[in-house]
């Protein structure tokens, strides 16, 4: 198979609220810092995808409205409407296809400017669900008591993931949500929805992230050196909570497993360097490395005690302060990736880790984690 | 100096009004609930998963459903929260009340969860696996809220 490496990146700084800026011109500073990191001019991108939500944008067909911003005119571009993580699959797709060799993605979301609950309360099932009043929040702290129950992983240990990681954000100059906690301090912030402290959930968020991903025959031509897609897959769940079993998720271990046999990793604790995973909610880092293998089962919150996470630790996860620091919906599967992508390079400044040679990012799409797309992304071809 | 100002366009009060269809597994689900105050669930022949809310397709065996079957109305709580936080009611507009519990009941004879209101007047008694049982509304109309809440019979 062809193979596809990426080859530039670029972000706005996520905030609570970009009043200065609109959709259009988020991207047009992502877009550009991307091109600047890449070495590229807009000459050199053959296809756009742009990745966004309609209800968040709240407007329909909200990939048009950012064309022009994203160098668009007169190009091919297309959308997806999912994280992050899924525009740059299909961009990766076409970069592959034989009919372009570079794809720019975007992916942006403004969290700001809507009521987030009602937004997200609009996936839900409006014969079922909906107008009982389910949203994410409520969902995902449903999902937390099942892995909880499960796994019996303590509140403790779900404040020490939302410790590890604003703590992190510290270096991460771009990220929203930079503090210094103490366990104590996220187990006496608002409970929200038990199990769930208002320290245990993302914020509202700002911003937009492009990629640029080439195919092998152009991915030396510029400025940087290549980071390779080595493994990707992504795999879905049932639509209905209901349906799955919430502690766990299924769909991501098989979406890893793919990835890993892609890529030809038969360890990944021991192979996977760096991650960048989904902690939208603290329970989430850890069930999603359990699901795929980078911890042991109903473990990761005794493995995140021993240190086995933080920036020095065997495995750093979510280095760069996560999601938990800063969450723009849409884009964060590209912040993640974007993250992954600096640290192979060696140029994460701050939040750089010792080692990493081997990175994985995991972006997430529907409602806790209805589905799954895992990258493995190399140094080395 | 003068001060700064933040222009902003609102989007008004102008909404989007919508006419869901329920569907034939719907209707039949709703009008039970409505009439006899029962819950209808559907089993899917090839791999015999019994699903509730019913719907016309097995996901896992791509394979179309006919096979009705009569779940709970009891059941257990398969997962639950306690919502705390100030929440607007996507149905009304304004402010819900808290707190309140919701959580996903699996009954009897079921193999999916059920989500619902979990009355939570006795908080200490709600937990995985405590056996739960409807409240029905006096004026039922063939909706969800059929069901004003579960509650714990343990």
């Amino acid at each position: 198979m062809d193979r596809a490496a990426i080859i530039g990146v670029g972000m706005t700084k996520i905030e609570k609220r970009k009043i200065r800026q609109t959709f259009a011109d988020m991207a047009w500073e992502a877009v550009n810092k991307a091109l600047t990191d890449a070495g590229m001019t807009m000459d050199d991108i053959d296809n756009v995808v742009t990745t966004s939500s309609d209800f968040w944008d709240g407007r329909t067909i909200s990939c048009m409205a950012v064309g022009d911003a994203s160098g668009a005119a007169h190009k091919n571009i297309s959308c997806v409407e999912g994280d992050g993580t899924y525009g740059a699959f299909y961009g990766m797709t076409r970069a592959l296809s034989g009919s372009y060799r570079t794809t720019l993605v975007t992916g942006h979301t403004k969290g700001s400017e809507s009521v987030s609950s009602l937004i997200t309360n609009a996936a839900f099932d409006p014969i079922y669900e909906r107008s009982l009043g389910m949203d994410m929040i409520t969902a995902c702290a449903m999902q937390a008591r099942s892995y909880m129950h499960r796994t019996k992983t303590t509140s403790e240990q779900l404040a020490l993931v939302s410790v590890k990681n604003h703590g992190n954000a510290l270096k991460n100059p771009l990220a929203q949500l930079p503090l210094n906690l103490t366990v104590s301090d996220v187990l006496a912030s608002e409970m929200v929805a038990d199990p769930l402290h208002k320290l245990d959930c993302s914020p509202v968020s700002d911003g937009c992230a492009a990629v640029i991903i080439a195919h092998e025959s152009v991915a030396a031509k510029f400025r940087q050196k290549p980071v390779w897609v080595r493994g990707v897959s992504f795999c879905a769940d049932s639509f209905f909570f209901g349906d799955r079993d919430l502690s766990r998720a299924g769909s991501l271990a098989q979406a890893a497993k793919k990835a890993y046999a892609m890529a030809g990793i038969h360890d990944p604790k021991k192979e996977i360097d760096v991650a960048e995973v989904s902690d939208a909610f603290t329970y989430q880092e850890l069930l999603w490395l359990e699901e795929m293998g980078l911890a042991d089962d109903a473990a990761a919150g005794k493995q995140l005690e021993r240190g086995d996470f933080n920036l020095d630790g065997p495995l750093p996860v979510n280095a760069s302060g996560g999601l938990l620091s800063g969450h723009p919906v849409i884009a964060a599967g590209l912040y993640s990736m974007a993250a992954v992508v600096r640290q192979i390079r060696g140029d994460a400044g701050g939040f750089q880790v010792k080692k990493a040679k081997t990175g994985l990012v995991q972006g997430v799409n529907g409602l806790g984690g209805q589905s799954h797309c895992v990258w493995i992304l190399d140094k080395d071809k | 100096m003068a001060e700064k100002e933040n222009i902003i366009i609102e989007s008004g009060d102008a909404v989007q009004p919508f006419a869901y269809s329920v569907g034939m597994h719907g209707s039949k689900f709703f009008a039970e609930i409505r009439d006899h105050q029962r819950f209808l669930g559907i089993k899917c022949s090839r791999c015999g998963k019994v699903y509730i809310p019913p719907r016309g397709v097995c996901g896992d065996c791509f394979a179309e459903m006919n096979d009705w079957v009569e779940v709970g109305p009891k059941g257990v709580i398969g997962t639950f929260t306690i919502l705390r936080y100030a929440f607007i009611d996507p149905e009304t507009g304004v402010q819900k009340p808290v707190p309140y519990g919701y959580g996903f009941i699996k009954f009897d004879g079921a193999d999916t969860l059920f989500q619902h209101y979990i009355n939570i007047e006795d908080e200490a008694k709600i937990r995985v696996g405590a056996r739960v049982e409807p409240v029905w509304a006096k004026h039922r109309k063939g909706s969800i809220r059929d069901i004003e809440y579960f509650k714990v019979i343990d």
